[in-house]
């Protein structure tokens, strides 16, 4: 009988697959801004990823070029639009290196002071973006914008406006602390400190966060060096490379603050840089606001209107939180600049996302660009 | 790091037939640079990482820069010989000083925490003779930055793996950063007019 | 153990869950339109004109110096100068605007215009409920920009305090000058003795 009906040797199973390409269009809730990833896949797994910039593009370049030095300073706030303070100070660092002005001790101290509460505030929030990419639907995020708020109640009072400061000028800043302003800056400091210990308890040894963030992502040192990555992303790899000890611009040579090191180089370890950053942070703020001296926060010599650096150029670099964040100026004498240049860090470390996600499977791709932290506004300016 | 005078002539020593220039810097606070000539861009760039003392691994920053033509009057007295007798005129002379883009980068050592050395390329001029040698293969963190600078300058990097428009759309013909571009007429018809 | 982690932040989100409750810092939200909080004295929004007394017309502190216009980054102020003069707090002529139109759909609220004023005259103002339907409304004219000294001085006072004492002080100096101009004899040299 069998013999009637031979049975078919079943053909050897085979899913007929082609790549797929999905754009992770500029759309998207998780791309921290319009940001758009042509990724090509093999079932899950990432085989290309082509990233599409320009969204937001507003040629803040040329504006500058049309407008006075002075006037540069508002388009500087809206870079990176949540940490407005330290994009004043890289700027006018960069003028203040092209004019060679000087800047009053106290408004050294007031930049340092600003700078490391924006550090604060970026470096909690952008652990509380990447657990909302991950899908902790924005409990951790709302607990670090709770303490922002407290930090951007200081900004309000000391420079009028909650996010787009406009404070910093050259040489120095554009008015004095109001009164009572290092008691509450200090305030501010010591729950910072609370906070961030509930915050640890809350994420750090989470064993989802460990199971999707612990060799996702690997990013090897020599690669991140030779691609121009800097700040937490390159610290996260291994490299010991600090601007703020490198360079040692402003008063920073007075405060000994440690600067954490990766070992693999995985997204848990940038995270994990980010919180330990923050703790140095507090440990510079406490010292400062201890030690914050009285007299000018501008030089004298300085211009507010009319101000015509002589010819030349300049590249001034800080350690934004972000990356590091340079100006490269050239004047031709004229009240408006010849070339203003911006070197984002956000841009640049992009550069090796494709590195980063291949081999990944796609959910993975959302938490490598949230442990990139990017900003699209610096991105495209 | 060594300064550039003491910089030149090891370059020149290790790289035949390079030439090099030291452009001062306007404010004297701030560094000179080194404008190496187009066919041996990279190979100036491959050196400077890879020597020993300057180990420049970390290119921090690509700018392009529009230099347009500039005229130059110039007074000159000239012999002529106006209705038979010879005299000297002043007159005035036109120079025109031809127009060329320019790529500026800024270079630092990671390894032996030292910097910045400018580094410049210049291209022949602004129209069809626009192209210099990509520095992507020897540190990869132009390549974004010189897709920027061919999107809104125009300059033809040789070598680099994707050259293509990184911020303006890729349908878009002009160049915006030039000093003679023209924005379109009316971008904001909405605006209320005062 | 497994999940030992998951648990501690389950105790976390739980302390804040019941704190928020009762503690003012861990519920943190303002149910606003019905509840507001009141603005910081130094905040900032749209630039607003001061003029001084009872009439705009006559008390406008702006005498169309047009130095706000050359600063402001967007370019969104528009100044015409009026040919007709009109004195200041000291008596001395000054000119005055014929037009003063601010966009504020372009301002972005920098400030640069009040930094740079060398008469007092445009301060920033606090409003932001400021949307309307049409956007040839956002064109605000000199009418509508100007707000009283009194108004400066509730929502800026610590500002408008310092500005009115030097302002009087200098009032105060001008007079005296005139007094003693008034009261010195008539201008021949006195004889040398």
């Amino acid at each position: 009988m069998t013999a009637l009906f031979p049975q078919a040797t079943p053909a050897p199973f085979t899913l007929d697959h082609d790549l797929l390409e999905v754009s992770m269009g500029p759309h998207h809730p998780s791309t921290h801004g319009v940001f758009r990833m042509n990724v090509t896949l093999d079932g899950e797994t990432v085989v290309k990823l082509t990233p599409v910039f320009g969204y937001l593009h507003r040629n803040h370049e040329k504006i500058a070029e049309q407008n006075s030095f002075l006037a540069a300073i508002p388009y500087t706030d809206r870079l990176d639009y949540i940490c407005s303070m330290t994009n004043n100070c890289a700027y006018v660092l960069a003028v203040e290196k092209l004019a060679s002005l000087q800047v009053p001790e106290r408004a050294e101290y007031i930049r340092v002071i600003v700078s490391e509460l924006t550090r604060l505030f970026n470096h909690t929030c952008l652990a509380g973006f990447l657990l909302q990419d991950m899908g902790a639907l924005g409990t951790p995020l709302m607990y670090a914008f709770r303490e922002r708020e407290h930090v951007l109640d200081l900004f309000e009072s000391l420079s009028g406006s909650r996010m787009m400061c406009n404070f910093m000028r050259f040489g120095g800043c554009r008015c004095d602390l109001p009164a009572g302003w290092i008691e509450q800056a200090a305030t501010v400091t010591d729950r910072y400190s609370l906070f961030l210990d509930e915050f640890e308890a809350l994420l750090t040894d989470n064993e989802i966060v460990r199971a999707r963030t612990e060799g996702v992502g690997v990013l090897p040192a020599d690669l991140a060096v030779n691609a121009g990555v800097t700040g937490p992303m390159l610290r996260a790899s291994g490299v010991n490379y600090d601007i703020r000890k490198v360079d040692n611009y402003g008063v920073y040579g007075r405060f000994p603050f440690r600067v954490p090191l990766g070992e693999h180089g995985d997204t848990f370890d940038r995270y994990m840089i980010r919180i330990l950053e923050a703790r140095e942070s507090l440990a510079i703020l406490r010292q400062a606001l201890r030690e914050i001296p009285d007299g000018p926060v501008i030089d004298p010599k300085a211009k507010l209107r009319n101000f015509r650096p002589k010819p030349g150029e300049a590249y001034g670099r800080i350690e934004a939180p972000k990356g590091e964040l340079g100006f490269f100026l050239i004047s031709d004498g004229g009240p408006n600049p010849y070339r203003f240049r911006i070197r984002p860090p956000s841009l640049i470390n992009l550069t090796i996302l494709e590195d980063m996600c291949r081999g990944h499977t796609i959910a993975d791709v959302v938490v490598i660009l949230g442990s990139v932290d990017i900003v699209l506004g610096e991105v495209d300016r | 790091m060594q300064t550039l005078q003491q910089l030149k002539p090891r370059i020149e020593a290790a790289i035949q037939g390079v030439s090099l220039e030291i452009i001062p810097n306007g404010s004297p606070a701030n560094p000179p640079s080194l404008l190496v000539d187009r066919p041996h861009g990279r190979a100036v760039a491959e050196w400077l990482r890879d020597d020993p003392e300057t180990r420049l691994d970390y290119a921090s920053n690509v700018t392009g820069v529009d230099w347009p033509e500039k005229t130059v009057k110039e007074k000159t007295r000239v012999r002529k010989s106006i209705q038979g007798l010879d005299k000297e005129v002043e007159e005035i002379v036109e120079k025109k000083t031809p127009g060329f883009l320019e790529a500026v980068y800024h270079l630092y050592s990671m390894a032996l925490k030292h910097g910045p050395l400018v580094l410049r390329l210049r291209t022949e001029n602004r129209s069809d003779r626009a192209a210099l040698p990509s520095l992507t293969p020897v540190w990869r963190s132009c390549e974004l930055q010189e897709r920027e600078v061919f999107d809104l300058f125009g300059i033809q990097f040789q070598g680099h793996p994707d050259l293509r428009r990184i911020l303006m759309w890729d349908g878009f013909a002009d160049f915006p950063m030039r000093k003679d571009y023209v924005p379109p007429a009316d971008d904001d018809p909405g605006r209320p007019n005062p | 153990m497994l999940g030992r982690a998951i648990i501690q932040g389950f105790i976390e989100t739980g302390r804040n869950f019941v704190g928020s409750y009762y503690d003012p810092e861990r519920l943190t939200t303002v149910q606003y339109p019905e509840q507001t909080l009141p603005p910081d004295e130094h905040a900032r929004t749209i630039p607003f004109l001061v003029y001084d007394g009872d009439d705009p017309s006559q008390g406008l502190r702006c005498t169309a110096c047009t130095i706000c216009e050359l600063e402001c980054p967007p370019q969104c102020i528009s100044i015409v100068k009026d040919t007709v003069k009109k004195p200041d707090y000291l008596g001395k002529m000054q000119l005055q605007p014929k037009v003063f139109d601010i966009d504020i759909s372009v301002c972005m609220d920098c400030g640069i215009c009040a930094e740079v004023c060398p008469f007092d005259s445009i301060k920033m103002d606090q409003v932001f409920a400021l949307s309307t339907g049409d956007r040839q409304a956002l064109l605000l004219h000199k009418e509508q920009l100007a707000k009283s000294n009194l108004y400066f001085r509730q929502i800026h006072p610590g500002e408008a305090a310092a500005i009115d004492a030097a302002r009087a002080e200098q009032k105060r100096k001008a007079e005296a000058k005139k007094a003693a101009i008034a009261s010195a004899p008539s201008g021949f040299p006195s004889p040398l003795p």
